[in-house]
């Protein structure tokens, strides 16, 4: 090393040891990494479907006919299907994941504690083509046999929206928006149990100390004090939850029942997004309507995933900032 | 590499002199030796590359997949060169051939004659398959259940929803067909079966035709989607009046209930190989152009209605004449010497005189003034 380098450089524009530099820089490549791949994919997937928006316009988005012979696709079926049971599995899973995470952080006994969260968090880390096959070997004869023609039974006096939806009147097949609803929801639920959890117990202990000082009982501390100290952060973990169920894929492929077009039940069989470009990719070959049309849809999913990710961080934020 | 090799270096000769001067003296060697082992690494990727050179690789439809490579493994234990097939589905079998990456494409369906055209290929049948429709009717025989074609396609158009409907009833008088909703199952991801099976659909029930029409993928308007052939069968099991189509193989093995269907003659047949063998005589191959022809609906005493042969594809102006050669000889061997595995997995070879015809149409490929394949 030369001597000058070891002369004390005016604070600030301090020489760095080449070490350093190289660290900092590939930190900034890491960094720079992350945003490129996502522009690119983007990119990618705009440029790669744009003909199916070429073609169909807004009627690509608003279209509810799917149909491989005429090369007509409206994306309207599958974007149902993604939104529907999307929704539905959040609220199951919400309340569900809010009382666990609940019960750990207030209720549980100390001892079992460690083990129901670990318990939670192992549910995140089963494959989803497991969870698949679970729900169409096992959950879908069940709800087939048992749920299905009890919903039939007791819900056949909804009035139907329009002439085309019927709520719960449909064959039971097992397979269908239900179905699939429910496996996304136990799918999310550690995600939003953990999530939740950890919000709570981000909570001032001050804050919860002077509730019960002033004789508040659990629910009054939890409902009067700890959620609306923590509101932004729970919905963040909710919206959390929801950006996972937008994209999940395989599991949704065993039990949906892969029908591109639009349901007349909660129980009829659909398709989400991220199903359709599963089964159809392997097949369709490059430079035709069919892959632009696959891109498409995927750039549809990933703009409304980014939509639920950006509303998730923005209330996750103003938490911290308040 | 390079740089952990000079360090083993240094520390073996450590000695007096500086690193510096250590690494100066040993640089020319290390950089010989790294050269020396980039050229023994050089010339093992080339063997390598020459010995898959002279295998066979092939890509595309699922459908024969098994029975391809049977005959591959039956081949290369023959001294024959190894078959590397990737089952990909038809329609990545056509984009690889079409792109050269392999030396055979295979397809379900046919190519049609101006795409064959306009990418220089060739196409021939290699075997015969069937598709079959399987049941799931509470306390019914599968197998007692008779259907036409044009029943089948309501069904499939959610015409016709209940067992128990009048049209389904008159024709099987024997049976005590339940009032429970028909439930019909399909491929969810695009398949050279579908293709076969809705092609018969559409030649069948005209309401099938315009109301869904015929592909690898269409857009079905009743039922529920599955993937695969397992799939498709799981599905027909769990639901109670399921009603389905997998490939006769997969039906065959997995012992599946299957009904009977109208042929060409208006009988009604359960499906065998034999009734797939009649089926494949019947069809009319001398007009066909490229070879493809149907044998959908064939009449017969035992023509099973939905059969058809899948096809390959070879380049007409390949780069290298010796691959479409292997080709042409590992499907001559297998036309010669096949049978038995095909006959055990549940296919059907093609009839002598077809093979006969595929060989003359070998026969007329030239290249470079040399024809592939000596004429009979």
């Amino acid at each position: 090393m030369s001597i000058k380098a070891e002369q004390p450089a005016p604070l600030g524009r301090r020489r760095l040891h080449p070490a350093d530099t190289s660290y900092r820089i590939s930190l900034h490549t890491a960094g720079a990494v992350v945003v490129l791949v996502l522009l690119a994919i983007l990119v990618i997937m705009f440029v790669g479907g744009r003909q199916a928006f070429d073609t169909f316009g807004l009627g690509f988005i608003w279209g509810s006919e799917w149909n491989p012979v005429t090369q007509i696709y409206g994306a309207l079926p599958a974007i149902t299907g993604t939104v529907l049971t999307s929704v539905l599995a959040l609220t199951i899973a919400w309340p569900v994941g809010f009382g666990i995470a609940f019960f750990l952080t207030e209720t549980c006994p100390q001892r079992l504690r460690g083990p129901l969260g670990v318990a939670v968090e192992l549910l995140a880390a089963i494959p989803s083509i497991v969870y698949g096959m679970w729900g169409f070997f096992v959950l879908a004869p069940f709800m087939s046999e048992h749920v299905q023609p009890w919903l039939t039974s007791t819900f056949i006096w909804l009035p139907p929206v329009g002439d085309s939806f019927f709520w719960f009147t449909a064959p039971p097949i097992g397979v269908g928006l239900l179905t699939a609803s429910l496996i996304l929801a136990v799918m999310i639920l550690p995600f939003i149990a953990a999530t939740t959890r950890d919000v709570l117990l981000s909570t001032p202990q001050l804050l919860k100390d002077g509730a019960y000082a002033m004789g508040a009982t659990r629910w009054e501390a939890l409902t009067g004090v700890v959620i609306p100290a923590v509101r932004g952060s729970l919905f963040g973990a909710v919206f959390l939850g929801l950006g996972r169920a937008l994209g999940e894929t395989m599991a949704v492929v065993f039990v949906i029942g892969n029908a591109i077009r639009m349901p007349d039940s909660m129980m009829a069989p659909s398709a989400t997004i991220a199903s359709v470009v599963a089964n159809s990719f392997p097949e369709a070959e490059p430079g035709t309507l069919d892959l632009a049309v696959l891109l498409g849809l995927g750039f549809i999913l990933f703009v409304v995933s980014f939509g639920v990710l950006a509303i998730a961080r923005l209330l996750l934020r103003q938490e911290r900032m308040s | 590499m390079r740089r952990f090799v000079s360090l083993w270096a240094v520390r073996r000769h450590a000695s007096a002199r500086s690193d510096r001067e250590k690494l100066a003296v040993l640089s020319p060697f290390i950089r010989r030796m790294n050269g020396a082992l980039g050229f023994v690494l050089a010339v093992a990727f080339l063997t390598a590359g020459d010995v898959l050179a002279q295998g066979i690789t092939g890509a595309g439809a699922t459908f024969p997949a098994p029975v391809y490579s049977s005959w591959g493994e039956d081949y290369a234990r023959a001294g024959g060169p190894v078959l590397n097939y990737q089952a990909l589905g038809s329609g990545a079998g056509v984009t690889q051939i079409i792109n050269r990456t392999v030396d055979f494409g295979a397809s379900d369906s046919p190519v049609a004659g101006e795409r064959l055209q306009k990418e220089q290929l060739l196409q021939f049948p290699a075997v015969i398959g069937a598709v079959v429709v399987i049941v799931n009717i509470p306390g019914v025989d599968g197998s007692q259940v008779r259907l036409t074609g044009e029943l089948l396609g309501e069904i499939y158009v959610g015409r016709i929803r209940l067992w128990n409907d009048p049209r389904i009833l008159a024709l099987n008088p024997g049976l005590r067909l339940p009032q429970i909703p028909i439930s019909p199952a399909y491929r969810a991801d695009s398949s050279g079966t579908t293709s076969i099976f809705t092609k018969y659909l559409s030649g069948v029930s005209a309401i099938f035709k315009e109301r869904t029409g015929a592909g690898n993928a269409v857009a079905w308007r009743t039922g529920l989607g599955a993937p695969g052939n397992a799939g498709v069968a799981a599905a027909v099991k769990n639901i109670r009046g399921g009603i389905g189509y997998v490939e006769f193989a997969y039906a065959a093995e997995s012992g599946l209930q299957t009904l009977m269907l109208s042929n060409g003659s208006g009988r009604f047949v359960s499906p065998t190989v034999p009734g797939f063998m009649e089926a494949a005589a019947q069809a009319d191959w001398s007009k066909a152009e490229n070879m493809a022809v149907s044998m959908l609906n064939m009449p017969g005493s035992s023509s099973w209605p939905i059969v058809s042969a899948t096809y390959v594809l070879v380049p007409r102006n390949p780069r290298d004449p010796g691959s479409v050669q292997r080709v042409f000889q590992f499907f001559d061997w297998s036309f010669r010497n096949g049978a038995a595995t095909a006959d055990r997995l549940h296919y059907v070879m093609l009839p002598p005189a077809v093979q006969d015809r595929v060989r003359d149409q070998w026969a007329k490929l030239v290249v470079g003034g040399a024809p592939l394949w000596p004429a009979r």
